[in-house]
């Protein structure tokens, strides 16, 4: 059994930046229709929301260790569960390296707070190093 | 196209060092460049060059120096060329 962390930190204000920059193409490449759901309120889409699943998104990667293989934004979700907590669904090339692992869940905490976003994912792997053969 | 591919780095990338000082093969990320910063640099990329980069090259290695995406547009372009 291994036990896998990973975090990270996102400025919200590139997130902002990003926005105003690319407006619906940076939305759309990056994020899930869900997400960007998840993340709308009356005066928009929140960059301090839209920040916190991109952290998030790497801190998954983190734990997911892809070394260079292509993984896209949209193979890893984060979801609002009806209790407010948070959750992640993998697809694609994630879920493949998650099973990999032999990781049965993994489990997501973020935070926003002005100008930062933070995230922390932990998975347990069924093997003892984390991997198994493809 | 290397000097292109440098100002949006210099635009883009949210680097700590000087982009003008970084050699073509000087690792971004280890330059400052953020996960998130590569995103900014990517879509401006698909901008200046007209192209779309696809889910397979979404990896650490395509943005990883002024060299290697160089290498990636290259091959973009090449593509697009054939089509």
């Amino acid at each position: 059994m291994a036990i896998r962390v990973g975090t990270d930190l996102v400025s919200v204000e590139s997130v902002r930046g990003s926005i105003q920059a690319h407006e619906t193409r940076y939305l759309e490449r990056v994020y899930t229709e869900r997400e960007l759901n998840d993340c709308r309120t009356d005066a928009g889409v929140d960059p301090e929301r839209l920040a916190a699943r991109f952290a998030a998104k790497e801190a998954t990667l983190k734990v997911l260790r892809p070394g260079d293989e292509a993984i896209p934004w949209h193979s890893i979700e984060v979801r609002r569960e009806p209790s407010g907590w948070v959750g992640l669904e993998l697809t694609g090339p994630a879920a493949a390296l998650a099973q990999d692992a032999g990781m049965s869940e993994l489990a997501l905490s973020i935070s926003h707070e002005g100008e930062f976003a933070s995230a922390v994912v932990v998975a347990e792997c069924s093997s003892a190093n984390g991997h198994r053969s493809r | 196209m290397k000097d292109d591919i440098r100002q949006i780095v210099k635009e883009h990338g949210r680097l700590s060092v000087d982009v003008d000082a970084l050699t073509a093969d000087a690792d971004l990320y280890q330059a400052g460049m953020t996960s998130h910063a590569s995103v900014n640099v990517m879509l401006a990329l698909e901008d200046r060059f007209d192209v779309e980069f696809p889910d397979r090259m979404l990896k650490r290695s395509v943005f990883e120096s002024i060299a290697s995406i160089e290498a990636s547009v290259t091959e973009l372009r090449a593509q697009a060329a054939t089509r």
